[in-house]
């Protein structure tokens, strides 16, 4: 039997925070194939970064409880410490940002940056090091490779930097990526030519990823499947021609007729009135009752569960049969 | 109606700009080093009619908002011409002040652009006071204004920008902006930084208020979504140059300089069927340091041959404006068919 690369079942994201305990991620399950490339969509504050932050285990200890079940390739992700979890880091699961900042260290070359890296998760000579980091900049396809390798991150464009950052979180061979808007940033002309960059090495390298954006386009050109959240669950996932197509989950029908991509001009943009709840008072049953046009007393009652619906998709809807 | 053989009345734009360029010096580390010079804004001309939206787009660097500085008197233009419903604008304070009450601009920043110590009341009246108004008068403005971009006057005058969300901020910009009661409003990325859900609903009371208080709108955006959306005509900058300009619908369906294509041509399939195979354009934008003399966008067209190193001008093709030597077959490109 199979077993996906990436399982997550009931995972949950709890702060601590003096005005008490938030649910930013809230029991959600997620599975990924290996080489499956995973968009997740939402509006700001669904919890899209902090499930990746989940995932990497780089949420601050002393102030978050993670619960649930996660596995990598078999590993317990959750009970990983110390050696095993530096190892999990950078070398099973890197990750990618929209701020290079985060990324790259401003002291050092991007091609020390690179071969240390390579070093830190895999036993190879510093010379092996160095010719890895060379292949890498290829890889990304930044001009002039060889005197690249010695520049420092702010010697470099914006664009330029966005492909060293992926550079160097491919540098150790992840077996899964986590892109979280590592395009948002950038120029329209420079946006599409790090996507098919992505796409390309991600093929390439046989590498899951996942993928947070909350550009529809974006989704559209890069995923095999995409998850919808809202107000840290889940509440719409299938493939990316049935979710983006033919969306089922009223929170989903309107976050893509909300765009200004399909809006008639003349006309008003159909946006989803007001703003998503507050983490810390969340309403009863389903989160987006208090916006949804169709909501009944029905969708109050409980939070509703992921149910089948044809195909890959699931929906969290308990309407979904009468509104269809 | 009876005006057969009369002229129709002219119609003045109510801004417009005539060959403005700004050259910034810039000395790398100091010392010793020659000058070098950003050519920012270039030889940039176009008008604004009375009700109308342009829109600028253009990769980041190729001088949208020191376009946007130049039309709002922040920074000096080397040379060239702005107008306000047809009248030349003087750099005299008299007239300046006249004109920043006429002409107000929305920044990205709402967070920056707003004074942390004062409350939004005090943020909306200070301006009208600055001119004149009574007190009583600017915060009867402010509720209605408050009241007309969604936020109720009664909870957020006295609240101070930390306690807004990013959305709510902007709001509140927007109405300060309108409490001159201009004519003109520049919005330099003022939608980038808003989640697209609040966005939309941004962009939806622009709309309502332009048509509400008679506004013309210039909207700056990297987003060509956005663009077409907002706009009714739309300008193209490439490396402070104004590259193609005209109807938004036309300049969409059919571009027609090389860079306008790559750059519409980049913007993301949303059909996840149907997606993009190859870049149309490779490399980054180059800098906009001690540039060629001629065409600049010939390093990276795929059509640049010899005409190419001198200087395009802006040329007529129907209702829009191309900066490209195939825009007129006279001028002896061979591909000159390519963008006909
Ligand atoms: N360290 C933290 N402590 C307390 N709350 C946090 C922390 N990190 C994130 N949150 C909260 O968790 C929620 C989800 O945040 P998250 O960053 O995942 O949103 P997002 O979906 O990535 O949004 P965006 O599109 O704006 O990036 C937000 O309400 C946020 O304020
Ligand atoms: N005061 C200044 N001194 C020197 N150079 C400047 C100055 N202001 C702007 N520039 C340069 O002029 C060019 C145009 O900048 P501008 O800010 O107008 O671009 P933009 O199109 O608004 O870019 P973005 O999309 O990133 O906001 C840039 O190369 C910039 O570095
Ligand atoms: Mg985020
Ligand atoms: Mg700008």
């Amino acid at each position: 039997m199979n077993t996906p690369l990436l399982s997550a079942k009931d995972l949950t994201v709890q702060f601590r925070t003096p005005k008490g305990p938030i649910t930013a991620v809230n029991g959600i399950d997620l599975t990924l194939e290996r080489g499956e490339v995973l968009g997740i969509i939402g509006e700001s504050g669904s919890g899209k970064s902090v499930t990746m932050r989940a995932l990497l285990r780089i949420l601050p200890e002393a102030k978050t409880e993670i619960a649930g079940d996660l596995k990598l390739d078999g590993k317990d992700v959750l009970s990983l410490k110390g050696h095993d979890l530096a190892a999990y880091r950078g070398g099973d699961v890197s990750m990618v940002f929209q701020e290079p900042a985060t990324a790259l260290d401003p002291v050092f070359t991007i091609g020390t940056q690179i071969s240390e890296t390579v070093r830190r998760h895999r036993k190879v000579s510093r010379k092996d090091a160095q010719a890895r980091a060379l292949e890498m900049l290829e890889l990304v396809r930044i001009p002039s490779p060889a005197s690249r390798l010695g520049n420092y991150p702010h010697e470099m464009s914006g664009g330029m930097r966005q492909r060293a950052m992926i550079a160097l979180a491919l540098a150790a061979g992840p077996k899964l990526l986590l892109a979280d808007e590592p395009t948002t940033a950038l120029d329209a002309t420079v946006q599409i030519q790090v996507i098919l960059l992505l796409r390309e090495l991600q093929r390439e390298m046989g590498m899951a990823t996942i993928f947070v954006t909350h550009d529809v386009g974006v989704a559209a050109e890069i995923s095999d499947r995409i998850a919808v959240m809202y107000a840290g669950r889940i509440v719409e996932t299938g493939t990316a021609a049935e979710v983006l197509k033919n969306p089922k989950h009223p929170y989903t029908q309107g976050l893509l007729s909300s765009t200004v991509q399909g809006a008639v001009p003349g006309t008003p943009i159909k946006a989803i009135p007001g703003m998503p709840p507050d983490l810390a008072q969340m309403p009863p049953g389903c989160a987006f009752a208090p916006r949804c046009p169709l909501a009944t007393s029905a969708c109050q009652a409980a939070v509703p569960d992921l149910r089948a619906q044809g195909g890959e998709r699931r929906v969290a809807c308990v309407r979904l049969e009468e509104i269809a | 109606m009876t005006d057969q053989g009369l002229t129709p009345p002219q119609t003045v734009p109510a801004l417009s700009a005539t060959s403005l360029n700004k050259t910034f010096t810039v000395r790398e580390n100091g010392l010793g080093k020659p000058a070098r010079y950003v050519h920012a804004v270039s030889d940039f001309s176009f008008d604004l009619p009375v009700g109308s939206t342009l829109g600028i787009v253009g990769e980041s660097g190729c001088g949208k908002s020191t376009t946007a500085r130049l039309l709002m008197h922040l920074v000096k233009p080397d040379s060239g011409q702005i107008r306000l419903s047809g009248e030349p604008v003087s750099r005299a304070k008299r007239d300046l002040k006249q004109f920043r009450r006429k002409v107000q601009m929305v920044f990205q920043d709402s967070s920056a652009s707003l004074n942390p110590r004062l409350t939004i009341e005090q943020s909306i009246t200070f301006a009208p006071m600055v001119h004149g108004v009574s007190l009583r008068a600017a915060r009867e403005t402010a509720w209605r204004l408050l009241d007309r971009v969604g936020l109720d006057p009664a909870r957020f005058t006295g609240r101070y920008p930390h306690e807004l969300s990013g959305g709510q901020r902007q709001r509140v910009n927007i109405a300060r902006a309108l409490a001159l009661n201009p004519r003109v409003v520049i919005f330099d990325e003022a939608v980038s930084a808003l989640d697209k859900s609040v966005e939309a609903q941004v962009l939806n009371l622009l709309n309502e208020l332009k048509a509400e208080f008679g506004l013309s709108y210039i909207f700056i955006s990297h987003d060509l979504n956005v663009v077409r959306y907002i706009s009714d005509h739309v300008l193209v900058m490439y490396l402070g140059q104004v590259v193609e300009q005209g109807p938004v619908d036309q300049v969409y369906a059919t571009p027609r300089h090389p860079y306008t294509r790559a750059l519409l041509a980049s913007m993301p399939s949303p059909d996840p069927e149907q997606r993009t195979m190859a870049a149309p354009i490779t490399g980054d934008p180059p800098s906009p340091i001690d540039l060629p003399p001629g065409c600049r966008f010939a390093p990276r067209c795929a059509f640049a041959e010899s005409i190419c190193d001198t200087m395009p001008y802006e040329l007529r093709h129907g209702e829009t404006r191309v900066r490209c030597h195939m825009a007129d077959p006279k001028l002896g490109h061979s591909k000159a068919e390519v963008i006909q």
